[in-house]
């Protein structure tokens, strides 16, 4: 049973676009001039035929679905209802969760696919899917026990949302030096604490939390912990009011004198910070998805714009420094996209991707920052005014540069593992 | 109990029986449908159509496709006879290059059983018309046993809008276009169709041939667990001549041209100018 599951994870982590690589093979080693390849690799940016239908279908849902509630959803700051439920019908939610429990059964790389299509239309919509998918269900996949995963996969992947609890006000980048206190009594741990900035929360109907249950260990004592949203103890405050990605809730989470049963213990006594740290290595992949999804929503809307924009008898387009900013702009999204498909396909074959997952996402940041400023630029006038989606782009994409791992902090991991290489 | 009494229960129990066949059997023939349905791929709605510079057709190279619109509307509609227990199994059926296939995929995606790719490339489908496509669906008709074939009112390429009615022709069956609502009502369909005068309630009998209006119903979005389960669904590959259809051209198309680029208008101000105006540019 056991190796059969092994074979079935192998099985769906092969990228199925080596089996498109193998109908096209033989076409390629004879159109390829002069050397023949025993073997062909698919470029980063062809997709399997698979991948390539889902991207299609979440482009139509997001537009006709999502796309009508996008400017209400930022002004009131409240992820629409019908929003929620679409993600959950259309298999949003559950990208990797297997189809036993009532998932998608596909891969990593798709559901990035699927954040990237989503931020295309609502980046606050695409990070909620992506925490959704990177964080609360790669966990409960990689970590939980089978009687944990029956419980929650399928209501993750049918109707609960997910909330990745582990920031706290005095510990954001260090996070480690998180205070939440788990206590042993009996057959239960009591969770003590409070966490700040966390995602999804006025959804969510699970909390991942990391809490320190043995604050002697230092970090080795900090675990993890599944908690019901109904568990008394556990109030979510009012969320803050945010410059940017507003439809996505972001609260403190309260957890006083908050008892939950042994098996809600995720994983191994004292090994959160390694989930953590796991986890997040991923997770930001996902995340440099959506920057690059935001980026090029943003494009796609300001560069039509300025071909229909007339000036001095021409569109705006034709003069020479639109055209050479516009090219560059779009040269730096091709370029942030290429480093997160290719962090996403080396975490799915089983090699190493951390370094290339934490360029990808300081990367992405950047090219979403620079992308918004200058659609906005390009725009002009109407650019600046809420009648357009630039400003909302322009505000969403700052929190690329700050969650899960601000940019400094991808910039000394880059650093650490150039300083490995080198230092042989 | 009495063995009067024994003979009536017995009596009673024999009509149950009797009764509960009949409806099953009824049941079952409701159930029996089998529903062949079209599915075209064309360029994608939203695209800016360009002209080739020969004039010979329009630039399809690169360019994003889709499943015409209308076809979804018919797969919708076939998937919907399904859950109410109308429709048995559903095929898809695209003639087409090998691309065709991506369309029949969404189509099982949709939800149909299983999917028929009748290839068709090259200069025979540039040539290819609404006359070779009708011989070929009406074949596979018969020889999959449908019992409704269900499809688009029209593509958006060819606009054509003779499919739905050659094929009904060519197997002598009857047809129900512009379907705005169907719903079956015994051994027969009960059709609401969309003509220019307003609404007209038609009823066929099965088997029959019916083409899919904008409003029969609103497409649903291929979810993605339906698209990973997809995969493991069946397309047969056929060729035309596998149903005894010969492909040489009928029409020859002479040029495809731009429509003329819209004028700017003027603004007048009084009716007087209006008419100097138009007879001054030979209008009237």
């Amino acid at each position: 049973m056991a190796a059969l599951r092994v074979i079935q994870k192998l099985a769906r982590t092969v990228p199925a676009r080596c089996l498109a690589a193998s109908r096209m093979s033989s076409q390629a080693s004879t159109m390829s001039a002069g050397h023949p390849v025993s073997e062909v690799v698919m470029p980063l940016t062809v997709l399997s035929e698979d991948e390539q239908m889902m991207r299609d279908s979440v482009a139509k849902f997001a537009k006709e679905k999502i796309g009508p509630f996008v400017r209400e959803m930022d002004r009131n700051s409240k992820m629409d209802d019908s929003v929620l439920q679409g993600l959950f019908e259309n298999g949003l939610m559950g990208v990797e969760v297997e189809a036993e429990y009532g998932g998608t059964d596909s891969t990593f790389f798709s559901s990035c696919l699927v954040v990237e299509e989503l931020a295309r239309v609502d980046p606050a919509v695409a990070v909620l899917v992506d925490i959704q998918n990177t964080l609360i269900v790669t966990s409960l996949r990689l970590h939980g026990t089978e009687e944990q995963k029956h419980k929650y996969l399928p209501r993750l992947a049918t109707d609960t949302v997910g909330s990745f609890c582990l920031s706290e006000s005095e510990s954001g980048s260090d996070a480690f030096a998180l205070k939440t206190r788990a206590d042993k009594k009996g057959d239960y741990w009591v969770l003590n604490g409070s966490k700040m900035w966390i995602s999804n929360s006025e959804q969510a109907g699970l909390f991942l939390v990391f809490a320190n249950a043995d604050s002697s260990q230092g970090y080795k004592g900090i675990s993890t912990f599944l908690v019901d949203r109904d568990t008394p103890g556990l109030t979510i405050d009012k969320h803050e009011d945010k410059l940017g990605i507003r439809a996505s809730s972001t609260c403190p989470v309260h957890f006083e004198d908050v008892k939950i049963p042994e098996n809600h213990l995720l994983g191994t006594l004292g090994h959160g910070y390694k989930y953590a740290i796991g986890l997040l290595n991923e997770g930001r992949i996902g995340i440099a998805a959506q920057m690059v999804g935001l980026a090029q929503g943003c494009f796609d809307y300001a560069v039509p714009y300025t071909m229909e924009r007339k000036q001095f008898g021409q569109s705006i387009f034709n003069f020479q420094s639109m055209q050479h900013q516009i090219s560059e702009i779009a040269t730096e999204i091709e370029a942030a996209r290429l480093l997160v498909y290719n962090a996403a396909r080396l975490r799915e074959a089983g090699h190493p991707f951390i370094k290339q997952a934490a360029m990808a996402k300081f990367y992405a940041a950047e090219v979403a920052a620079k992308t918004t400023a200058k659609s906005i630029e390009w725009m002009g006038g109407v650019g600046f005014t809420k009648d357009y989606p630039v400003e909302k782009f322009y505000r969403d994409c700052k929190i690329g540069a700050i969650y899960e791992g601000t940019n400094n902090i991808q910039l000394s991991t880059i650093a650490r593992y150039l300083k490995q290489e080198w230092q042989q | 109990m009495r063995p009067s009494g024994m003979r009536r229960l017995f009596h009673y129990v024999i009509t149950l029986g009797y009764a509960s066949a009949a409806l099953s059997a009824q049941f079952c023939k409701m159930a029996n449908l089998r529903v062949l349905v079209g599915v075209k791929r064309v360029i994608d709605y939203a695209v800016k159509i360009r002209v080739k510079p020969d004039n010979s057709g329009v630039v399809t190279d690169g360019v994003k496709h889709s499943m015409n619109p209308f076809c979804e509307i018919a797969m919708e509609e076939a998937v919907r006879l399904k859950e109410k227990k109308i429709a048995k199994e559903i095929i898809a059926v695209s003639c087409g290059p090998t691309q065709a296939q991506e369309t029949i995929r969404t189509a099982l995606a949709m939800g149909a059983d299983r999917g028929i790719h009748v290839e068709v490339s090259g200069k025979e489908y540039e040539n290819m018309t609404p006359l070779h496509v009708s011989k070929i669906l009406a074949k596979l008709a018969q020889d999959q046993e449908a019992s409704l074939v269900i499809l688009g009112k029209q593509s958006i390429d060819g606009d054509n809008n003779q499919t739905g009615q050659m094929t009904a022709a060519l197997l002598d069956w009857p047809q129900a276009t512009f379907a705005s609502e169907v719903t079956k009502e015994n051994d027969h369909l009960k059709v609401i169709r969309e003509i220019d005068g307003g609404l007209e309630t038609v009823k066929v009998t099965l088997p029959a041939v019916i083409t899919a209006d904008l409003r029969l119903n609103e497409p649903r979005y291929a979810t993605l667990p339906n698209i990973m389960k997809a995969k493991k669904k069946k397309i047969a590959k056929h060729k035309a001549a596998d149903f005894g259809v010969d492909l040489s051209p009928t029409l020859e198309v002479l040029s495809v041209e731009d429509p003329p680029v819209r004028q700017a208008g003027q603004k007048v101000e009084t009716t007087e100018e209006l008419v100097t105006k138009l007879k001054d540019s030979g209008v009237i």
